[in-house]
């Protein structure tokens, strides 16, 4: 391997950490938003998000990349072969975060809700002032599990022909009739990823025991 | 829907793929299964070296993705002089990387059991591997149902990524059908459709063995 072949993994390394992060960036709010469908029981809709969670969960990485980049253009949507994969990814991720989003807005305190509601607060600024922000705080671990679980799946995209950690790795090993030390390498890097994600939440978990106030 | 009826006429390529599918999952699922739970083993050793090594592993396979450890397996251990066809090379990625997780949640669940219920086995005369496969395994299997559950459909999941070392499994064969007579959106939802009923079938059986746990419990 050559420094420029380091160099290449490290290039593809950018792609796998914009890819997983716009991924993310989606699938959170999404995943947030599919869970007060749930937790208001909105009507048909909450069924649709039954079905959807269900199907989503289950549906490999690979299989889903492959059918939005082939199959969506029949139905008039042609998308290139980076918007597939994000939305790929963010639509797998978001099943698993509705879930998160789901459980702990179903062990949000009752009292407080009903403390914001005989304070007059509206709809909006109770979710937003009071909900929202303890949701956050209990959710986090897990959703930056998921995130880890989201960088782990991430090479699935390599099938619609995006340069990720895995697929630069392959390359040079096709090039060099060597493919242990890329593979090697790729591996530390994933490593480092998922090991920042990590720090990262405890970091602002840290932020959030400093600024008090019991979880 | 003219494409669903293409797929409905060449539907033996899809159950073909989705049989395939179904025999990786079954024996990746028992090797991981085995294999994790003599895992659990040293993960829960007094020697600190034995737990160390175990953990490192567990650790590692928690680090890869699925897809670069099946490529490590596929193109790394020929250079090491072993060579596998591609079926077994799956098989083993599936079984080596699942049991370090099945490994870890049945370790957890382990840690967890009381330890008067042990201290019985000992009580009794169990040691060894008789204490192990009589006293602990059962009651660690039946708390840890529905996370072993879970990791059955990530098992299903990952078989999916299997389509890269062409092994012919129901990604795969979606996939040659979409290119060989151009049916890309039937053939992947037909692929979605039976992923989900074999996840739908896991979670029920999985429900119903729980059910029976919480009973004996």
């Amino acid at each position: 391997m050559t420094a420029y072949d380091y160099y290449s993994i490290v290039h593809a390394a950018l792609a796998t950490i914009s890819i997983s992060l716009l991924s993310i960036l989606l699938g959170v709010p999404l995943g947030l938003g599919l869970a007060l469908i749930r937790w208001s029981r909105v009507p048909v809709l909450n069924e649709i998000a039954i079905v959807y969670v269900s199907i989503l969960r289950t549906c490999p990485s690979v299989t889903l990349a492959l059918l939005l980049f082939f199959a969506l253009p029949e139905i008039g949507i042609s998308l290139e072969p980076v918007p597939a994969g994000i939305l790929t990814l963010a639509l797998g991720t978001s099943a698993f975060d509705a879930e998160i989003w789901r459980s702990a807005l179903t062990n949000f305190p009752r009292d407080q809700y009903d403390a914001a509601l005989s304070l007059g607060m509206r709809r909006f600024t109770r979710f937003r002032r009071v909900m929202l922000p303890q949701i956050v705080r209990s959710s986090l671990p897990a959703l930056v599990n998921e995130m880890t679980l989201l960088i782990k799946a991430s090479p699935a995209v390599a099938v619609l022909g995006i340069v990720e950690i895995t697929r630069a790795a392959i390359r040079i090993g096709a090039r060099t009739y060597q493919p242990l030390p890329p593979f090697i390498f790729a591996l530390v890097i994933y490593s480092l990823i998922v090991f920042a994600f990590v720090r990262a939440q405890r970091a602002v978990e840290r932020r959030y025991a400093l600024a008090g106030a019991p979880a | 829907m003219n494409e669903f009826a293409v797929v409905w006429q060449h539907r033996d390529m899809i159950v073909t793929g989705f049989e395939n599918t179904l025999i990786i999952v079954a024996l990746g699922a028992t090797g991981a299964l085995v294999l994790g739970a003599l895992l659990a083993v040293p993960l829960m050793a007094r020697q600190r070296a034995i737990r160390a090594a175990a953990t490192a592993y567990v650790d590692a396979m928690r680090c890869v993705p699925f897809l670069l450890f099946v490529y490590l397996i596929y193109y790394g251990l020929p250079s090491l002089g072993l060579r596998f066809d591609n079926w077994s090379t799956g098989i083993a990625a599936l079984v080596l990387y699942n049991s370090a997780y099945m490994g870890e949640l049945l370790r957890a669940a382990w840690a967890d059991m009381p330890h008067e219920q042990i201290e019985a086995g000992y009580a009794f005369g169990f040691s060894g591997l008789q204490l192990f496969r009589r006293i602990i395994l059962p009651p660690v299997l039946l708390s840890a149902l529905p996370l072993i559950g879970n990791q059955l459909i990530q098992i299903v999941k990952d078989s999916a990524f299997l389509t890269i070392i062409a092994v012919a499994e129901l990604t795969h064969e979606a996939t040659a059908m979409q290119t060989t007579y151009f049916v890309p959106f039937a053939s992947f939802i037909a692929a979605v459709a039976l992923y989900w009923v074999t996840c739908i079938g896991i979670e029920g059986t999985v429900g119903y063995l729980n059910r029976f746990a919480e009973e004996r419990r």
